[in-house]
């Protein structure tokens, strides 16, 4: 069939204000802002002297240098206390609505967009930031920009944008106990590498995508940028509908039967044809854990550190060599069993509540061990509140954890929370890059579960023999 | 956006793949507020934790400090959308890096400062990398007039830049203004759209 159209075909159709010399001119229909990468658009848009376009749909939000202590307030952490009170008069002088610091839907700004609804089936969807693909979880086209295109889209709504090429990511086979949608995303770029999707718009496929609940499918669309795509999303199903009913932003009543029978529509036809197909078998996947300093550098809990002096080209071999100085890792030991000092769960990768659920599951019962610090941010305020009703945070506390505020906290490490120099960590974060959470800090990602395994056990530990499954 | 069309000027190899914008600047270099980024750029490369320099780094070597071009391995600018890594090495004096491939945000970021980003084969930024190294004085010369790259000891290399990344960039047009111009063309659009998709239509 030659009309046939993949997902993102008719997202961008539907987009498509007009052609724009070798670009095009691309409708965005919801804009998120946070802190961090707003203050300069604002300044453009004053400058020219213009207000923001569509300010009913743009949310302005404080999550990644917001301190995450109890009672904390835009003072908390002194040296980021400036950006806070620069965000709060840029949304009040330009009429944004924020949602500050102790706002009941505050949280890390990929974690609320779906929390609230905000975030909807073949919906265009940017933030100054790039982790943004998250939302493609709901089947959204959503991606990260810079500052200058967060003015771009403030004063009218739109980007010009390259048409990226189609990149299907097929996941076939039956995950195991103890293997997550974390596990799932870490084997893609650790099999094809951090520039496999640079320059693609990818559909996340198959049998192992349809049964993952929605919380897994924003895990792997969140680390579409680690895979080098801009964006990354799930095909909306029966789950997304579920998932989004009722939610305050998502159209209600008959708006919802309109919208519900567009929603069917927005999956790739049969037939359609991408221009890249990748696959990865979910039946033999371990659990994963970083061993280097790029999220490329992953290997199945149960397998050595790898050696550089078994590759071929030059330039890896170098960087390999590079990376394991700076995790002080030895080639050919065994991963399972590195000694770690910090164990940390949260993120927009991982700080959703099923994944602290997973992770008390775990420590329920079980305590921290000495000499380790282990820390847990719920990606929301709404999350930590669904997960303190549940008294999860009594299991995280009797263990010898940590359970703090919601926002962006270790894993950008901008806020106040970070990994000493020269120490270990294992994190449910998104980037093992050198200095990441802190100067000198040493970072192993991986699942939920597998940061709570190790926390107890104080090494890198396979949750499944943890678990007594493996 | 910073007017481009021949730019010479010390380059400096920096031959690894994969670096991130984490890299080119920290989240520890943007407390405080805005500043100077230049002077903190590469920030846990170029400084220890107390901010003395780190003798061995690249930029921190008589020979490329100063730089106005990078020699890059593969990947360059990945991770962080953050715009702040693409001010930090134009507020360094960085007007082009050369790369085998570059991470998406980062590139089109690039692009809207003015700061050129020129994707080659890898066995060609390997090549000129070589020939700096090799050079009397590390100078080389990014023509976007002519497109091409001049160094010492090669023959000019022809690089290839969409027709309309190149104009704005010689013209020093940005997109903010080319948006702006739309905005009538954008308005028509949301009114097909508001009756295409009524459930989109927010009431806050």
């Amino acid at each position: 069939m030659t009309d046939s159209l993949t997902l993102f075909d008719k997202m961008w159709d539907r987009h498509l204000v007009s052609p724009f010399g070798d670009r095009s001119l691309i409708y965005i229909d919801r804009h998120f802002l946070q802190e961090t990468t707003c203050y300069e658009a604002f300044d453009t848009l004053r400058k020219a002297g213009i207000g923001v376009h569509a300010p009913q749909q743009t949310f302005g939000v404080i999550d990644h240098c917001v301190s995450t202590e109890t009672g904390r307030n835009a003072h908390s952490f002194p040296p980021t206390a400036h950006w806070i009170e620069a965000m709060r008069k840029n949304c009040a002088e330009f009429g944004v609505e924020l949602y500050d610091i102790d706002d009941a839907r505050q949280g890390i700004v990929h974690v609320i967009g779906p929390e609230l609804g905000i975030a909807l089936p073949g919906t265009t969807l940017v933030c100054g930031d790039s982790h943004t693909a998250t939302c493609g979880g709901l089947g959204a086209w959503a991606f990260g920009i810079g500052t200058s295109q967060v003015g771009q889209v403030l004063a009218s709504q739109c980007l010009l944008l390259t048409r990226p090429r189609t990149l299907r990511a097929t996941f076939t086979g039956r995950l195991g106990k103890g293997v997550y949608a974390k596990d799932m995303i870490l084997g893609l770029i650790g099999k094809y590498g951090t520039a496999a999707g640079t320059g693609f718009a990818v559909e996340y496929a198959g049998p192992a995508i349809r049964s993952l609940p929605i919380e897994g499918r924003m895990t792997i669309s969140n680390m579409s940028v680690e895979f080098g795509a801009r964006s990354g999303f799930v095909a909306a199903d029966d789950t997304t509908f579920a998932y989004l009913h009722g939610r305050p932003f998502v159209p209600a009543g008959a708006q919802w039967d309109l919208a519900l029978e567009d929603w069917r529509r927005q999956v790739s036809d049969d037939g359609a044809t991408f221009d890249r197909e990748l696959e990865l078998d979910c039946a033999t996947l371990a659990p994963q854990i970083s061993w280097g300093t790029s999220p490329q550098d992953v290997v199945g809990i149960d397998r050595a550190v790898p050696d550089p002096a078994a590759i071929d080209d030059p330039e890896r071999r170098r960087s390999m060599e590079k990376a394991l100085r700076y995790m002080a890792l030895t080639p050919g030991t065994r991963i399972e069993g590195t000694p770690i000092d910090v164990a940390f769960i949260g993120s927009c990768t991982n700080g959703r509540l099923s994944d602290i659920e997973e992770a008390a599951r775990i420590v329920r019962g079980r305590r921290v061990k000495e000499g380790v610090r282990a820390v847990v941010v719920p990606g929301s305020t709404a999350v930590k509140a669904r997960a303190e009703a549940l008294g999860l945070h009594d299991v995280f506390r009797d263990a010898g954890f940590e359970w703090r505020e919601s926002g962006c906290s270790m894993c950008v490490s901008g806020n106040g929370d970070f990994v000493p120099p020269g120490k270990r960590s294992i994190s449910s974060t998104n980037r093992n890059f050198e200095n990441r959470q802190g100067p000198g800090s040493r970072t192993h990602i991986a699942s939920p579960a597998m940061v709570a395994a190790a926390a107890v056990t104080g090494c890198i530990t396979d949750v499944r023999r943890l678990e007594g499954l493996a | 956006m910073k007017r481009f069309d021949t730019v010479t000027g010390i380059a400096a190899p920096l031959m690894r793949d994969n670096i991130d914008t984490d890299a080119i600047i920290a989240a520890r270099a943007m407390e405080g507020g805005p500043r100077d980024l230049g002077a903190v750029a590469f920030t846990n490369w170029r400084f220890d934790l107390n901010w003395a320099e780190q003798p061995e780094f690249v930029l921190n070597q008589p020979r490329y400090r100063g730089a106005t071009f990078l020699v890059a391995g593969r990947n360059f600018g990945c991770g962080s959308s953050r715009e702040s890594a693409v001010w930090a090495l134009a507020q360094y004096g960085i007007r082009a890096v050369i790369a085998p491939s570059f991470g998406d945000i980062f590139q089109e970021n690039a692009l809207q400062n003015g700061l050129l980003p020129i994707p080659l084969d890898t066995e060609l930024v390997q090549t000129i990398a070589a020939a700096i190294e090799r050079s009397n004085d590390a100078h080389m010369t990014v023509d976007l007039v002519r497109n091409e790259i001049r160094v010492a000891g090669l023959a000019p290399i022809p690089f290839a830049i969409a027709p309309e990344r190149r104009r704005a960039l010689l013209e020093d047009k940005g997109d903010f203004d080319l948006l702006v111009e739309q905005l009538p063309r954008i308005g028509e659009f949301e009114a097909r759209d508001r009756a295409a998709r009524p459930w989109m239509e927010l009431n806050r």
